[in-house]
Formats: C-alpha cells, sequence, structure tokens
C-alpha cells in the first residue's frame, strides 16, 4: 500500500482564525469559552460556547480573506469555515497551482456532523412566516454537508474523489482515515481532508441542551465549563470551527520537496452496538478502534507519546475512554501523555477530529503537548494517567493517537508519526 | 432614494460588485457574474424591497439591471 503523509495544515478556531495563533492560544492555557454572542441565550439551558471570534477580535475570523462575498451570503458558516480551512492548507503545502492532471488525482474528504442547522432554523422561519416564495433558492445546497468539499473542488479545480463523511463528532478523524486510504488505494494522491461545524444557534444549544449533552454550571466563568476528567464536568461546551489537512502520498511529497509534517500509519473504525447517545458502558466500541489503528501503525503501545483524547468533559464519556485506554495500554500508558484540547475551544463536533489531529501534529513538530484545562480535581479512575492539567509540557512526541467517537456509536481513531 | 439607486444597492450587495459597476445597460448573468438562481434570489429581493410581485414569467424577461428598474417603476403600487 501507498505510504500517505501530510502536507499541508488549516484551522479555524475559537482560539484563532489560523494554525499559528489557535496552536500559540492552546499552547498558552487559554480558553476559547464565553457567554454566547449570536443570539440571548439567557434563557436556554446554557449561555456559553466556544464561538469562532468576529474580525474585530484578537484572534477574530475574517470570512472575507479566502471566501467570495456572494457565497458567504448564501451558505452557513460551517461551509465558510470549511472552504477558509482548506484554502489555508492548500496554500501551506504549496499546492494552489497545480497542473490539470494533478487535479484530476487531487480530491476532497471534508465533512460535517450536522451541517447548515442555523440555515435550516432559519429559512423554517421564512417558510412560516413569509412562505414559500420566500425561501432562499440557495436554501440546499447553502446547508448540504457535502458541500464544503463541493466549493473547495470548485474553488482550486480538484476533479479527484468528492466525499463527505457524516459521523456526528467522529466526522473530522473519518474525514482524515478515509482519504487516508483513497491515496494508499491509489484512487487519488493528493486530498484535502478534514471536518467543520458551526451549529451554535437557538436549535443547536436546545436540542443538545434537551439531550442533556452540555455544560450547565458555569454560567458565572464559562472558562471553567469544559473540565474533562475533573470531578466537578458536567458536559460539552459546544464549540465551532474547522480544521482541514493535505494528506498526499509519500513519494510525490518527497519528489517536490515539500514539507513533510508527518505520516498517517494507522486508522481504526467500529460502531458500539449499544445506543444513540450513551457510550457502551465497557468502552468496547472506543478499545476496538484504538486496537485496530494501532495494528495497522505497526507500532507498539509504547511508541505512542501523545494521545488526543475524544475527552468532551461528560461525566459518563471521558470514565469510559479513559477506562478503554487503560485496558488497551496497561502499562505502556505510564510513558504517555493524554489530553483533551476540548478544554480549550470546546467540542467542535463534525470539526473535532481534524482539529485535534492537527493539534497532535503540531505537538510533534514542537515537540509540547497541550493541556486539559481546568482539571483541578481528577476524578479517581485518572489516578496515574499524565493528563497534562494547566499547563502544556514539553516533552519527546514521535507518535501519537487521535480518538473520536459519536453519537450513533460511531467511533474512529488516527495513528500518525513523525517521518 | 430613486428606485435606480435602491435596485442599484441590492444588486450590489447580493453579487457582491461594486456599485459602480451596476450600469443600467448592465447585464445580470454576462456583465455581473450571476447564476439563474442568484437571478431568483434577486428578484426575491426586489419584491420585498418595494412590495411589488413579479411573477416568474416577467421574472423571466429581466435580464439587465435597466429591465429591473423599469418593471418596478411601472408595477409599483
Amino acid at each position: 500500500m501507498r505510504r500517505v503523509v501530510v502536507t499541508g495544515l488549516g484551522l479555524v478556531t475559537p482560539l484563532g482564525a489560523d494554525v499559528e495563533t489557535s496552536w500559540k492560544n492552546i499552547i498558552a492555557a487559554k480558553s476559547g469559552a464565553a457567554t454566547i454572542t449570536r443570539f440571548d441565550a439567557t434563557d436556554f439551558h446554557t449561555n456559553y460556547a466556544c464561538e469562532v471570534k468576529a474580525p474585530d477580535h484578537e484572534y477574530g475570523f475574517d470570512a472575507g480573506k479566502r471566501v467570495d462575498h456572494k457565497i458567504q451570503r448564501q451558505v452557513d458558516p460551517f461551509i465558510v469555515f470549511g472552504i477558509d480551512a482548506a484554502g489555508q492548507a492548500i496554500e501551506d503545502a504549496g499546492l494552489t497551482d497545480m497542473t490539470e492532471e494533478e487535479r484530476l488525482r487531487a480530491g476532497c474528504s471534508i465533512g460535517s456532523g450536522i451541517g447548515g442547522l442555523p440555515g435550516i432554523e432559519s429559512e423554517s422561519l421564512v417558510l412560516e412566516h413569509k412562505g414559500p416564495k420566500r425561501v432562499s433558492p440557495h436554501f440546499v445546497h447553502g446547508r448540504l454537508i457535502n458541500l464544503i468539499s463541493g466549493q473547495v473542488s470548485i474553488k482550486y479545480g480538484l476533479m479527484g474523489p468528492n466525499h463527505a463523511v457524516v459521523t456526528a463528532c467522529s466526522t473530522g478523524a473519518h474525514s482524515i482515515g478515509d482519504a487516508a486510504r483513497m491515496i494508499a488505494m491509489d484512487d487519488a494522491d493528493v486530498m484535502l481532508a478534514g471536518g467543520a461545524e458551526s451549529a451554535i444557534c437557538p436549535i443547536g444549544i436546545a436540542g443538545f441542551g434537551q439531550a442533556r449533552a452540555l455544560s450547565t454550571g458555569f454560567r458565572d466563568d464559562p472558562t471553567r465549563a469544559s473540565r474533562p476528567y475533573d470531578v466537578d464536568r458536567d458536559g460539552f461546551v459546544m464549540g465551532e470551527g474547522a480544521g482541514v489537512v493535505v494528506l498526499e502520498e509519500y513519494e510525490r511529497a518527497k519528489a517536490r520537496g515539500a514539507k513533510i509534517y508527518a505520516e498517517v500509519l494507522g486508522y481504526g473504525l467500529s460502531g458500539d452496538a449499544y445506543h444513540v447517545t450513551a457510550p457502551h458502558p465497557e468502552g468496547s466500541g472506543a478499545f476496538r478502534s484504538m486496537q485496530m489503528a494501532m495494528k495497522k501503525s505497526g507500532l507498539t503501545l509504547a511508541e505512542i507519546d501523545y494521545i488526543n483524547a475524544h475527552g468532551t468533559s461528560t461525566p459518563l464519556g471521558d470514565e469510559l475512554e479513559l477506562g478503554a485506554v487503560r485496558k488497551l495500554f496497561g502499562s505502556a500508558l505510564d510513558t504517555a501523555s493524554m489530553s483533551s484540547t476540548k478544554s480549550a475551544i470546546g467540542h467542535l463536533l463534525g470539526g473535532a477530529g481534524a482539529v485535534e489531529s492537527i493539534f497532535c501534529i503540531l505537538a510533534m513538530r514542537d515537540q509540547i503537548v497541550p493541556p486539559t484545562l481546568n482539571l483541578d480535581n481528577p476524578s479517581e479512575n485518572c489516578a496515574g494517567v499524565d493528563l497534562v492539567p494547566h499547563k502544556a509540557k514539553e516533552r519527546k512526541v514521535k507518535a501519537v493517537l487521535n480518538n473520536s467517537f459519536g453519537f450513533g456509536g460511531t467511533n474512529a481513531s488516527l495513528v500518525m508519526a513523525a517521518v | 432614494m430613486s428606485t435606480a439607486d435602491r435596485v442599484t444597492k441590492i444588486v450590489s450587495e447580493h453579487l457582491g460588485v461594486q456599485e459602480s459597476d451596476v450600469t443600467p445597460e448592465a447585464s445580470f448573468i454576462d456583465d455581473l457574474g450571476a447564476d439563474s438562481l442568484d437571478i431568483v434570489e434577486l428578484v426575491m429581493a426586489f419584491e420585498e424591497e418595494f412590495g411589488v410581485e413579479i411573477p416568474d414569467d416577467a421574472a423571466e424577461k429581466i435580464t439587465t439591471v435597466k429591465d429591473a428598474i423599469t418593471y418596478i417603476d411601472e408595477h409599483q403600487g
């Protein structure tokens, strides 16, 4: 099978509109959580989230940088974030000027967990109040999940595989894993892969609130709300943004002298076959997903230096993931660090796996692992595991494991290593 | 503001073009980069702004900025 490497990165997160700003703020232990500004959430289950900041903010996002004005008006924010992150990644890889022959072998695999929820909500209200003749003609293709891949392929002329994963919070990891396989199987030479989300709108907060998934108890200080593994955690904090990587066949990347960030070595997938929202009580799906990724990678468990956990800050999920990691790694966990960057940027749902894979790659580049914020009192099961509380930690990082688990009992794990 | 100024503003905002490019003779599709769905959206915006109804068969005949202004001026209450 052909080897697959990462040669470009792009990020839009609540802590920055690009890779370096987001990473610098993650390492500086900043939190992207604050009171919701998009709408008045006072009477909702929770009134805080990790929003991508407005352009006038110190690390705000300027949609106009890479997305045409007309497209911005027609599509939901998750597509705008996705187009921008994809643009960053392809620019970073130096692949904006590929020949037609190259572009025939270059594709997109950029998904989302939910898609255009804010637009579905607002256009439904238009339908209700003004009737069918006032619904936007761009309503459908401005909300569809595969329209990041669609828009990006049109913008850059990418005529290879055009794919979009929809596996809830595992989307970003599945997107990268699937795309890596397309390159390994010789369906493409270059793939833009990742995920995006923007569902911080009334129906999104109400829906996740009603599912009892959100943190609700930290209105006084939202920066303390996302606290994976801490005894006082009470649910996830909704985030938004996008992460996209450029995946490239190794020999091709080497031949053109590309900057190679990491190699995708292992990809594991599994289903819990248990419950729509609750994880399997023994973490069996998570265990099998990690196990498959490790087996494919050819690495030993002791070679994994850093695990970016799914760790959403929910009472049940964090414990079960930790249990599954312990069961798989055994004593090999003694030399690894494991943290949840959701403590800083919240849960980016369909974007999470891609954004967190990029953090894993940057941890290898800079030999430093990002912290788990707010881990003041680790729950009992955490004893003996280095969860990198509060502060980033400099250490050897040569190989990493990233976990993502989603509603429906869908699990994905990626193993990457420095080349 | 005159009908022409209001139309110019709507077209500029919806299509992301400079107001100076929105001349009376400009064709929505050939000169201003619109596609057929953009025209549907523009017609909706004109209906909202001016309180007129523009049926599909009339909308099909509106291809330039001037066509739009003329139709609105002739049909406005």
